[in-house]
C-alpha cells in the first residue's frame, strides 16, 4: 500500500505543500521523468516501445543482409507499400479502443473503391466525385454496423464477418468475375508521384516548428499554473527527437534516388502527406477532444461512462463509421499502389496486417487503450517484413510465417503487460 | 432541528406483486450524515433509486429544500444537486482522476478540451477535501487503492457543488486504513454543509460518522432516530426484528408507534 493514513493527528498545518507530492517531485527533473518511466516500462506500460525496437532490429537485419534495402528507393517504395496498411489500422485503432473488432474492414476497402471507380471508369466522373462516393460507401457501411452492434448487441465479431462475407459480392458484381479496373488520374499519381522537394521541406519545417510551438506552450502554461508538467529539458529533448525524425526522412526522401543520372526522383511520395495528416487529425481527436475521451471511457469502462451521461451507443456508431471510412481512403490508397482495383481487392491479409499493425504499435485488443501513431509505427513493422523479404528473394511462404509470428509476438506483449498492469496497477 | 434539504414523504413502490416500499418517509439534513441501515431486501437499495431518479415513485411526493418537485430521471435529480457514489464507484480504470472526474462533464476550449483549468478545478476540490493521500492528480485509477478510488468517486460527486451525496456502502470493500479516510472524507462533506446519506452495514461506520440514523425494516421505516439516542444493540433489533423497545414498528403495522 502506499497511501499512508490520513489520520487526524498527522494533519500538519502545511498540508497544502504535500498534497499531491509527486506532481511536484519526480516530474521536475530529467531523472525523475526517466526514473518514472522506466517504472511505467516495468509495471507494462509499454505503449509503442516494442514496435519501435521491433522495427529497429528489422531494419538493422535487412539492411545488413542486402544492400538494396537501405536505399533511398527502397525506403520511399516502403512508405508506399505501408499507407494502406497504416491507413486500414487507424480505422481499426477506433474499434479496437471500444474492445470491439472490424472484420470486414478490408473488404469495405475493397467495395469503396471499386465504386469509385465505377464512377470513373463508367460514369466519366471526376476523381473528386469518386473519392466522396467511397466516403460515402465507409459511412453507410459504418452507421448499419455500428447500429447492428450497439442496438440489436449482436457481438461485432459475427456483424462484421457477416459484412466480410457479404461485401465482398460488390466488387465481384461490379467488375465481373476475372475483370478489373484499371487506375489512373489523380488517385494513382498518390503512389507514382512525388511532392515537390520545396513542398517537402516546407511541410516538414511545419510539423517541426508547430510542435516545438505547442509543446513549450504547454510547458509554459502549465507550469504557471503549478500544475503536472515535464522539465524543460524533456520537452527540449522531445522536440529535439521529433526535428530529427521528421526532418531526416524528409531529407531521405528529398534526395534523388533515379537510378539514371539523367533524370531526378526526388520528393515524397504523395501518400506520405495523406498518411501524415490524418496522423494529425485522428492524434488530435483522441487526445484533445470530448469525442475522444468518451471512447477512452467507453472502452475503459462502459457502464462507468453511460452514468457519467455519456451516449455509448452514439459514441459506438461513431467508431464504426470512422473505421469504415478510414477503410475506404485505405482501399484507395491500396488502389494506386497496385494500379488496379480487381474482385479479390481488400479480400486477402489487408485486414489482418492492418489488426496485426494496430495491435503491434501498441493498442490494446481489450479496448480503452491505443493512439493513431500506434497504427503507423506497426503499419511500418509490417510492411517492412515482406519488403526487406522480396528483397533477399524469400518465398513467400516465410513471409506468412514471419509476419504471423510477429503478431503472435505483439499479442503475447500487449496480454502480458495487462498483466502487469493489473498486478502494478500502473 | 434545519429544514430538510431533500424529503420523501408517504413513498410506495411495488415490482409487479412485490410491495418493496410501504409510506416511507425519509428526509436529509443539510449538514448532517443520515444512515440508512437495514437488512438485506429491506429496501435501501430501491429507496437510494428513487432519490437518484432512476426508478419513479407509485405514490408519494418528492420534496426538495422545501418545494415539491417532480423528477423523471437521473438527470432530473442531478440538476437539483444530488449525486449517488454507487457501490461499484462507476471509474474507467485506463483514465486517469482528473479525466475520471470531469467525465461526462468536460470542460472545453474552443474544439479542444481545457486541460489546464479541469486539472487545476480538480486539485481545487481534493484540496478542499483534505485529500492527501494521491500522489498526483494526473496517475491513472487503476493504479489507486479502493479507498482513493472510493476518496475519487466522492470528490467526483462534490466537484460539481452538489447538495447532496447518496454513498452506497462506500466502506464496503476495504481495509482498517481506508475506512478511516473515507469516513473522515464523508464527516467533513457534511461539516461543509452538504446532506450526506451513508448506506451501510456496518454499526461501526454508521456510529462514528451517522448524526441520525433510518432503518428500514421489510420496506417500512422502523425508526428515524438521532443516532445519539440509540446505541449498537438497538439498532441491530430494529434492522433484524423492526422493533426495539418503544422504538420500531408494532407488531400490527397499522398500529406503529412511528
Amino acid at each position: 500500500m502506499t497511501d499512508d493514513t490520513s489520520t487526524p493527528d498527522v494533519a500538519a498545518p502545511s498540508v497544502a505543500a504535500t498534497d499531491f507530492s509527486q506532481d511536484s517531485q519526480h516530474a521536475t527533473t530529467l531523472r525523475g521523468t526517466f526514473q518514472d518511466y522506466l517504472n511505467r516500462l516495468r509495471g507494462g506500460d509499454m505503449g509503442s516501445l516494442p514496435a519501435i525496437l521491433g522495427l529497429v532490429v528489422l531494419l538493422v537485419v535487412f539492411s545488413q543482409a542486402s544492400d538494396k534495402f537501405l536505399t533511398v528507393y527502397n525506403m520511399s517504395n516502403l512508405a508506399i507499400q505501408a499507407a494502406p496498411i497504416i491507413v486500414l489500422a487507424m480505422g481499426i485503432v477506433f474499434v479496437l479502443l471500444l474492445g470491439e473488432i472490424d472484420l470486414s474492414a478490408g473488404v469495405t476497402g475493397g467495395a469503396a473503391a471499386t465504386i469509385a471507380f465505377w464512377l470513373i471508369i463508367k460514369h466519366d466522373q471526376s476523381w473528386w466525385v469518386a473519392v466522396i462516393g467511397a466516403l460515402l460507401i465507409g459511412v453507410l457501411v459504418g452507421t448499419t454496423l455500428g447500429v447492428l452492434v450497439s442496438r440489436l448487441g449482436i457481438p461485432s465479431f459475427v456483424v462484421t464477418l457477416a459484412f466480410f462475407l457479404g461485401l465482398q459480392a460488390v466488387p465481384l458484381k461490379i467488375i465481373g468475375q476475372g475483370g478489373s479496373f484499371r487506375v489512373d488520374g489523380v488517385i494513382r499519381e498518390l503512389a507514382i508521384k512525388n511532392v515537390p522537394v520545396t513542398v517537402g521541406w516546407i511541410g516538414a519545417a511545419v510539423i517541426v516548428l508547430g510542435f516545438a510551438g505547442l509543446s513549450l506552450y504547454r510547458y509554459k502554461s502549465r507550469s504557471a499554473r503549478g500544475l503536472v508538467h515535464q522539465p524543460l529539458s524533456v520537452v527540449a529533448i522531445q522536440i529535439v527527437v521529433l526535428a530529427a525524425v521528421v526532418l531526416g526522412l524528409a531529407f531521405l526522401l528529398n534526395t534523388d534516388r533515379s537510378i539514371s543520372p539523367v533524370i531526378v526522383i526526388a520528393g515524397m511520395p504523395r501518400v506520405v502527406p495523406v498518411v501524415v495528416l490524418l496522423l494529425l487529425v485522428w492524434t488530435f481527436v483522441l487526445g484533445r477532444t470530448r469525442f475522444g475521451r468518451h471512447l477512452y471511457a467507453v472502452g475503459g469502462n462502459a457502464e462507468a461512462a453511460r452514468r457519467a451521461g455519456i451516449n455509448v451507443n452514439r459514441i459506438k456508431v461513431a467508431a464504426f463509421i470512422i473505421c469504415s471510412s478510414m477503410a475506404a481512403v485505405a482501399g484507395l490508397l491500396s488502389a494506386a499502389y497496385t494500379g488496379k482495383v480487381s474482385p479479390g481487392s481488400g479480400a486477402g491479409n489487408d485486414l489482418l496486417y492492418a489488426v496485426g499493425a494496430a495491435v503491434i504499435g501498441g493498442t490494446s485488443l481489450f479496448g480503452g487503450r491505443g493512439r493513431a501513431i500506434d497504427a503507423v509505427i506497426g503499419g511500418l513493422v509490417i510492411a517492412t517484413i515482406p519488403n526487406g523479404l522480396y528483397l533477399l528473394n524469400q518465398p513467400s511462404y516465410i513471409n506468412l510465417v514471419v509476419t504471423g509470428g510477429v503478431l503472435l509476438l505483439a499479442a503475447s506483449v500487449d496480454a502480458i503487460s495487462r498483466r502487469r498492469r493489473s498486478a502494478a496497477g500502473v | 432541528m434545519s429544514e430538510p434539504l431533500l424529503e420523501l414523504r408517504g413513498v410506495n413502490k411495488s415490482f409487479g406483486v412485490v410491495h418493496v416500499l410501504h409510506d416511507v418517509d425519509f428526509a436529509v439534513h443539510p449538514g448532517q450524515v443520515t444512515a440508512l441501515v437495514g437488512d438485506n431486501g429491506a429496501g435501501k437499495s430501491t429507496l437510494v433509486k428513487i432519490i437518484a431518479g432512476i426508478y419513479g415513485r407509485d405514490t408519494g411526493d418528492y420534496y426538495f429544500e422545501g418545494q415539491q418537485v417532480e423528477v423523471h430521471g437521473p438527470r432530473d435529480v442531478a440538476a437539483l444537486g444530488v449525486e449517488v457514489v454507487y457501490q461499484d464507484l462507476a471509474l474507467c480504470d485506463n483514465l486517469d482522476i482528473v479525466q475520471n472526474m470531469f467525465l461526462g462533464r468536460e470542460e472545453t476550449k474552443g474544439i479542444g478540451l481545457d486541460e489546464v483549468n479541469m486539472e487545476s478545478r480538480a486539485r481545487e476540490t481534493l484540496t478542499s477535501l483534505s485529500v492527501r493521500t494521491v500522489k498526483s492528480v494526473r496517475q491513472s485509477v487503476a493504479s489507486l487503492s479502493g479507498g482513493q478510488r472510493q476518496t475519487v468517486a466522492i470528490a467526483k460527486a462534490v466537484l460539481w457543488n452538489s447538495k447532496i451525496v447518496l454513498l452506497d456502502e462506500p466502506t464496503a470493500a476495504l481495509g482498517v486504513a481506508q475506512t478511516r479516510q473515507v469516513l473522515d472524507l464523508v464527516r467533513r462533506l457534511a461539516d461543509r454543509g452538504l446532506g450526506v446519506v451513508l448506506i451501510s452495514h456496518n454499526m461501526t461506520d454508521v456510529f462514528e460518522v451517522a448524526d441520525r440514523i433510518t432503518a428500514l425494516y421489510l420496506g417500512r421505516v422502523a425508526a428515524d432516530v438521532p443516532a445519539k439516542e440509540v446505541n449498537h444493540s438497538q439498532v441491530v433489533e430494529l434492522i433484524t426484528a423492526g422493533r426495539s423497545g418503544n422504538l420500531g414498528i408494532a407488531e400490527n403495522p397499522a398500529t406503529a408507534t412511528v
